[in-house]
């Protein structure tokens, strides 16, 4: 599809107003205060409203402009991996305890570069896993068990 | 003399075996992520506050001091040798840098680069000293309008230098703001945008924004296209410099420190904009004008003395006003919170230890910046050589920990996950993430001033213009941004890093 205009404008530009129009609607339901007073919702809605503002502008700036270099492919495996990975130890680091959850979040994220091995993400995973359980959990005392209530039968 | 008491008091901290241990440990730290690709002092710095909350208030902020200007450090390093700039500042080094490096000189380039930093270093180092009291003491002060206005400046600023569109690093500000002002308002309590989630309620851990944003969004970025890394230098020989050089270096670093210490004190990133400044500088003034991006030595001593001076005096708004100059500044300023001390005019008078031990610290930081990078320049060499692959499983998994540790809290790492992809996203798309980081630091303390200032003046926006030191602050800001939009300025701005690609 040949369409004359920047896409990285228009795709940043409508991030903007997505997230301008967000703030400002929902900031209506705030008291939006008098200029004396100002209420809670005084600012994200001026400021909300500014942002969608910008956001078209930044869009409209790129019509006639097509980015010059196409755009660098989408590095899918990493984001689902990585993304994933944090979700995924946030949702267990509780339950699983330390050594698990970073075990299974090394692996992944290690995975997640296309230049790793099963090696030598295994090789790396347990170095990391030492090492993090030196800093955090020895030297710094952060209060986590090794292994948590869910893997307590 | 009042002064030399001060800095005597200073070294006394600075000297504490126990100091100088982490400042060590931070400058060491600090020249390691200069120096590897993939994470900069940002993430580093947001990584290590919930280690540093352990320590005392003073070490806590020694160390993170250290790693801010060994990374400026180990920037130039990767500049000179790679051609990859480990730090934006050091983006001008790379210019000539890499180049001496290519006619075998990169052993002079680095001592230049050396020297250069540890005489800026020093020189800004006294200034602070100089001038941070007075300044502290006419910010005592200021009222709610004019921390207004300096906090519009900061931000103004900060557009003014940030890489390309000047539309969207504005938008960035205005997210960071918006971003800033989720949780309870300040005045009524009222919770704001947390879709009822209780932990949203204090606002948005700042240090998952941050890892977020410079750490995760950039592992994206560099997974996009994978590479080794070539390292042209395998071994750097000669590190002296001829008496030829030391005759060229000389004036070019002595430029390059004032124009650095002055303008490393502007809210908003000067030390990019000194490094800039005094390479341009240089350039006019030398008689081979021609001669410059072909290996001058000129134009590695002038921007990296610049650089680091402005790397030292950007402490000098952040220690007297508690106004952060640039995310590493918000970050320190978020250590100062976690030791329970409000940065600010009054950390002089209630902490004089600190404030001079941390100034101190800076003089003996720089010394071991020194010890530490010309004989074991060979060590950072091998460095740059240790696979990516290997390097970013250990940041997503330190940035999880060391975020859940902060406040054990879980929601806090999913905030990682959801600054780290719309982070990557308007990277991807050609914006700068440091202005909303700015942004989301500044905002609770933008609205606050605001709010104030409108009771103050009984809802009358003419406070800002009627009073004079607020009025010249606004005045500054808009200049900035003029100048930034001019169109001479905007094509310098675009040849200068047209370079870092």
């Amino acid at each position: 599809m040949a369409v004359n205009a920047s896409k990285n404008d228009a795709a940043a530009g409508a991030i903007f107003v997505a997230f301008g129009a967000y703030f400002a609607l929902e900031a209506l339901n705030y008291d939006f205060g008098t200029p004396l007073r100002m209420g809670p919702g005084f600012m994200p809605t001026v400021l909300g409203g500014i942002l969608v503002a910008l956001g078209m502008a930044v869009a409209i700036t790129g019509l006639g402009k097509p980015d010059a270099e196409a755009p660098p492919r989408w590095p899918l495996r990493g984001m689902a991996l990585i993304l994933g990975t944090i979700i995924f130890f946030a949702a267990t680091v509780r339950g699983l305890g330390f050594i698990p959850v970073v075990l299974i979040s090394g692996f992944a994220t290690a995975l997640s570069s296309e230049r790793n091995t099963i090696l030598s993400a295994l090789v790396i995973t347990v170095g990391l896993c030492l090492l993090c359980m030196l800093i955090f959990v020895i030297g710094l005392g952060l209060i986590i068990p090794w292994f948590g209530p869910w893997l307590r039968f | 003399m009042d002064l030399i008491a001060s800095l005597g008091l200073g070294f006394s901290v600075a000297l504490d075996p126990i100091n100088i241990l982490y400042c060590f440990l931070g400058v060491l730290l600090g020249t390691l992520v200069g120096v590897l690709p993939g994470i900069g002092p940002t993430a580093t710095i947001a990584m290590l506050l919930p280690i540093t909350f352990t320590l005392q208030a003073e070490t806590a902020l020694i160390m993170l001091a250290g790693i801010y200007y060994g990374a400026q450090y180990g920037g130039s390093t990767t500049a000179i040798l790679i051609n990859l700039p480990g730090e934006s500042s050091a983006a001008v080094t790379a210019i000539d840098g890499y180049q001496m490096a290519r006619q075998g000189r990169a052993g002079p380039a680095l001592a230049t680069a050396a020297i250069g930093s540890f005489f800026a270093g020093s020189v800004a180092t006294l200034l602070l000293a100089f001038f941070a009291p007075p300044l502290a003491r006419a910010a005592l002060n200021f009222g709610a309008p004019e921390y207004f206005s300096l906090i519009v400046l900061g931000l103004l600023v900060s557009i003014a230098l940030a890489h390309g569109s000047i539309l969207k690093a504005l938008a960035m500000i205005v997210l960071g703001l918006l971003l800033g002002m989720v949780g309870q308002d300040i005045y009524t309590g009222t919770p704001r945008f947390t879709f009822g989630v209780r932990e949203l309620f204090g606002g948005l851990n700042f240090v998952a924004v941050a890892v977020g944003v410079f750490g995760v969004a950039e592992i994206l970025r560099n997974l996009e296209n994978e590479t080794e890394r070539e390292v042209g230098v395998k071994a750097v020989s000669n590190l002296w410099l001829t008496r030829e050089d030391m005759r060229r270096v000389v004036m070019p670093i002595l430029r390059g420190t004032g124009l650095g210490a002055v303008l490393g004190v502007l809210p908003g990133g000067g030390h990019i904009l000194s490094a800039f400044a005094s390479y341009s500088a240089e350039k006019r003034l030398s008689k081979t004008p021609g001669e410059f991006g072909k290996g001058m030595i000129e134009g590695v001593a002038g921007p990296e003395s610049a650089n680091n001076a402005a790397a030292q005096t950007s402490f000098i708004p952040l220690m007297t006003l508690g106004i952060p100059a640039h995310p590493v500044m918000a970050l320190m300023v978020g250590a100062f919170i976690l030791q329970g001390i409000t940065p600010g005019p009054n950390v002089i008078n209630e902490q004089p230890a600190l404030f001079w031990g941390v100034i101190a610290s800076m003089w003996v930081g720089n010394l071991l910046l020194v010890v530490l990078n010309l004989p074991l320049v060979g060590l950072w060499v091998k460095m740059l050589s240790i696979p990516y692959r290997v390097l970013f499983p250990a940041i997503v998994l330190f940035a999880c920990i060391g975020t859940y540790s902060i406040n054990q809290n879980v929601f806090d790492i999913y905030a990682i996950a959801f600054f780290g992809i719309v982070g990557y996203l308007l990277i991807r798309f050609g914006c700068e993430p440091a202005p909303l980081l700015l942004g989301f630091v500044l905002g609770p303390l933008l609205e606050e001033h605001l709010r104030r200032a409108m009771i103050i003046s009984r809802g009358d926006p003419m406070i800002f213009i009627q009073r004079p030191i607020s009025a010249t602050l606004l005045v500054l800001a808009v200049g900035a941004v003029v100048i930034a939009v001019l169109p001479s300025i905007r094509r310098k701005r675009q040849e200068v890093f047209v370079e870092e690609d």
